[in-house]
Order: structure tokens, then sequence, then C-alpha cells
């Protein structure tokens, strides 16, 4: 309970900060927008050429861009920055800061950083989202919607998971930054369903870079495709992939050696 | 004349010897930059087999050979980002590029050519992974193998003018990411980036061939894996000549405007 107390303490530092600059408002939408625009073209481009793919009609693969885009602003607003942040303060050695506070240093580091004008990509995921499941008509029961928000919340575990055992490398290799582009390149991958890619890959998008619990799950839930047995597999992995961050992380801390002393 | 082929030598021979040194970041950033293009792969050549082989004329082996030639042409793509003009003007780097008697345009296209040397050499066993991963189908004529080496410097210098132009935009103003944004999202859908150019409906190929993106990417991938006539590769060519040419006029008088504008600031 203390601990989400002082979350929330940082998060409203953190927000208050940002509202400063209220331009960057504008600026992150209208670089939401175009996105937004070039991957609507995107999707209409392959629906001009086929009726599915791969099992999945158009409203369907919007309410997958949806997940998509909602997923992105919560790492770009919550997990990215404080991972970036964590990344800079073990090359300078300013991590020190942090490890001197007397709370769990990994609590610390996981929410000393928000940006909240991401929030504006949450925001339009929520909408594409809900525009797909109009054109996909039918009800969503309380079980479906439950199931989503349950595998989205353990989706954001894995990717908060992974991205702390990706940050946590740099405990000893210092030079990560090259890393960045790399996950971003992966996660983009989630645009689609993992189903359309071939088994390597499928086994990479859902075992090493989780996109597939992240995105693809969430919205089979939405739209009545998800297998119960996916759910069951998606807490388990979760809960291994935290308890692994965990440990990379602190077996990271011992070789960390400090800037002051 | 001589000595400017001077500049170019040791400017590219600095650039290469410094970008091998840098070796492991160019490749790390060199595979980040793979998983677009089989992201596309991926979803077209499902959609190939979906529609019984082929869509627009590809199938999932053209477009292999397709995507696969698209990251050597990507990396060529890539010069002086417009981002970074404020960093040169704010840094006072332009300051002392004025100083020397020389353009500095020179140096630029000098230096990132020379770099392209580098990424062409790590390039090909990346090329030879993807090709046993994805089986590509490709039957180049040796007329098509010719301009494809010309067309991707041609595409080089194309973007180099292009994107110049766009980053002189700083000496006026710094609040130019809007523009950028834009610039970039409509090149990658009108260029062959994001799909062949054959599959984009009729009004877009339409309005591509009076912009000079599909000439920087999709021809000289095509130029290699498509079957274009002998007179349609000289005519791409041509057009890439002519697109180098108006890039130059652009760039030379935004250059001399943007010259008034500037302030230096440096030491």
């Amino acid at each position: 309970m203390r601990l989400i107390r002082l979350a929330f303490h940082f998060f409203r530092i953190g927000a208050l900060n940002e509202l400063q600059y209220r331009v960057n408002f504008f600026v992150q939408l209208l670089q939401s927008a175009v996105a937004l625009a070039v991957g609507l073209i995107g999707l209409e481009l392959v629906f001009s050429h086929t009726q599915a793919l791969a099992g999945w009609s158009q409203p369907e693969l919007l309410a997958v861009m949806g997940v998509h885009i909602l997923m992105g602003g919560i790492i770009q607003a919550f997990i990215q920055p404080n991972m970036l942040r964590l990344m800079e303060d073990i090359q300078q050695g300013t991590l020190d800061f942090a490890l001197t506070k007397p709370e769990d240093a990994q609590v610390l580091i996981s929410v000393r950083e928000i940006r909240i004008w991401q929030l504006v990509n949450v925001l339009i995921g929520v909408l594409v989202l809900i525009s797909a499941l109009i054109q996909i008509g039918g009800q969503i029961d309380l079980f479906a919607a439950l199931a989503f928000a349950l595998a989205l919340g353990l989706g954001g575990i894995m990717l908060y998971s992974f991205w702390l055992i990706l940050t946590s490398i740099s405990f000893w290799v210092v030079r990560m930054d090259e890393m960045v582009n790399l996950f971003e390149g992966i996660y983009a991958a989630g645009r689609w369903p993992v189903g359309i890619y071939p088994g390597w890959l499928r086994g990479i998008l859902t075992f090493i870079v989780p996109v597939a619990f992240a995105v693809t799950i969430p919205a089979e839930a939405l739209t009545s495709r998800l297998n119960p047995m996916s759910l069951g597999l998606a807490g388990g992995v979760a809960v291994a992939m935290l308890l692994v961050a965990r440990l990379v992380w602190q077996r990271g801390l011992r070789q960390y050696g400090g800037a002051s002393a | 004349m001589r000595h400017l082929f001077d500049f170019y030598r040791t400017t590219m021979k600095l650039a290469v010897i410094t970008q091998l040194q840098y070796r492991t970041a160019n490749y790390f950033y060199m595979i980040g930059m793979i998983a677009e293009p089989i992201i596309y792969l991926v979803v077209w050549s499902t959609i190939a087999r979906a529609q019984g082989g082929s869509v627009g004329g590809y199938t999932s082996g053209s477009f292999a050979a397709y995507y696969i030639v698209w990251t050597l042409v990507r990396n060529m793509n890539i010069v002086f980002t417009p981002y970074g003009w404020e960093w040169r003007i704010q840094h006072g780097e332009l300051s002392a590029a004025l100083l020397r008697p020389i353009h500095p345009l020179h140096r630029d296209i000098a230096y990132f050519a020379g770099w392209k040397v580098v990424v062409i050499i790590l390039w090909l066993p990346l090329a030879a992974a993807l090709a046993l991963l994805f089986r590509p189908e490709l039957h180049p004529t040796w007329p098509g193998i010719l301009t494809f080496l010309l067309a991707i410097w041609g595409a080089y210098l194309i973007r180099t003018m292009l994107l110049w132009c766009l980053g002189m935009l700083t000496f006026w103003t710094t609040r130019v990411s809007a523009i950028y944004e834009l610039f970039f999202a409509v090149e990658l859908l009108l260029s062959g980036r994001l799909v062949p150019m054959a599959l984009l409906p009729s009004w877009a190929q339409h309005l591509a061939r009076y912009m000079p993106f599909q000439w920087t990417f999709g021809f000289p991938i095509e130029a290699l894996v498509g079957q274009l006539t002998p007179a349609q590769l000289l005519m791409g060519l041509a057009m890439q000549i002519l697109w180098i040419g108006i890039g130059l006029a652009g760039v030379g008088v935004i250059w001399r405007q943007g010259m008034r504008a500037f302030t230096a600031v440096g030491n």
C-alpha cells in the first residue's frame, strides 16, 4: 500500500512537471495522428487485395491495431522513460541517488519518470478499439471484457519485466542504446496478429519479446477467439518473467560500482 | 576539379575508417532496421498465398526478393537527417564549415557515401541470412543489375538533396517537426517502401509520378527484382538525373536565401 502511494506521488510530480510544456501535447497529437493515418492506410491497402488475413477480417485487425496503439502508449508513458533513465544512471553512476533512498530500489527506478502526453496514444488506441468493436457488431459480454482487461494487465507486466531484464544487462554491458531501436522494431510486429508469422518468428514474439501476449491475446479476448488456455499461460509467463526480472535486477545491482565512491 | 576529386577521396576514406571502428554499433542499427521489411514481407506473402499464389504480380518468392533488396536500398536512403540541422547550427558546426573554401554539401555527400561502402559490406551476410530464411525468387538480367548498381547511388543523391532542402528550413524556424513527420509519412506511402508501387491504387500511382519518392526506393528495387524493359530502366535513370537536378537547384536557392537568414553561433 505504501509503495502504491509512493508511486502515485512520483507520477503526480512527473505529471505536474510535464504539464508545463503544453505545446508538446500538440506535437504529440500531430505525431500520433500521422502514425494513425499511415496505419489505417496500410490496413486499407491490405484489404483492397484480400478479404481476410489469416482468418482475421478488417474490423478485427483494426481491433488489433487499437490494442497495439494503446499498449504502445502505455510503454512510452510509463515503462520506456523509466528504463532509459535507469540505463543512463548506470552509465553515469548516478544510480546512487535511487539506491540510497530507504525504499525498494526496483520500485523507485520503475516510477521515477512519466510522459503524460504519450497518454494521447492510449486515448487514440481506445477510440480505434471502440470503432472496431462497433464495426464487428455483436455483444461484448462481461466475461470477454474482464478477460481483455486481465490479458492487457498481464501483457503490461510482461513488457515491463522484459524491459527491466534488457536494461539490467547494462550493468554488465554498458552500451545498450541500440537495443531500444531493436525493441521498437520488434514491437511494431505486434501490429499484426502473431499467427501470421512463420514459426521461429512466432516463438520469438511470444516467449522472448512478449508481443503476442501483450497485443494479440487481449485482441483475441475481444474478438471471441480467446482460448482460456492462453490466458492461463499468459498468467504463468507473466509471473515467471516478473521473477526472472527481479533476479536479474538484483544480480546486476551487485555489479554496480557507483560513481561517488 | 582535381582538388575536388581529392577532397571526395580523402573524406570517403576517412568515413570508411571511422565507421569500420563502429562496426558493432552499425550492425545493431542495421539489425534493428530489419524488423520493418520482415513485417511487410510476412503480411504480403500471406495475402499472396491466400489469393492463389500472387497479388499484383508478386508471388511470395518475389515479395521476399523485393523486401530483401529493400534492406539495402533503405540503407542507401539514409543521409544527414533534417533534425540534425538544429544541432549543426547550435553547436557552431556550420560556422566552421562556412570557413572552408568548399560548399558543405560536398562534405556530406562524400562522408555518407564512404559510410555506405561500409554498410554495403556489412549488408552482404545479412542478406544471405534473410535469403536462407525467406527463399527469394530472383531472376535478374544484366541490364537490370547494371541499372541497380547505378540507381542505388542515384537514390542516395536524390534523397541527400531532398533532406538538405528540408533541413535548411531550420535557418528560419526550429518548429519544423510537423513538416518532417508529414514528409516522411507521404514518402513511406508513395515510395515503394511500404508496398511495391504496383499494389497501390491507380490514383496513388498517378500521384506518385509527380513526386521524387519512387525513384529513391521502388525503382532501384524493381530494377533488380522486377521485369523492367530496357526502355523502362533507362527512363528510370533519366528520372533520377532529373530529380537530382531539381534537388540541386532547390538546394542552391534555399542555401543562398538561408545564408542571409543565418546568424552564426560558435567560437
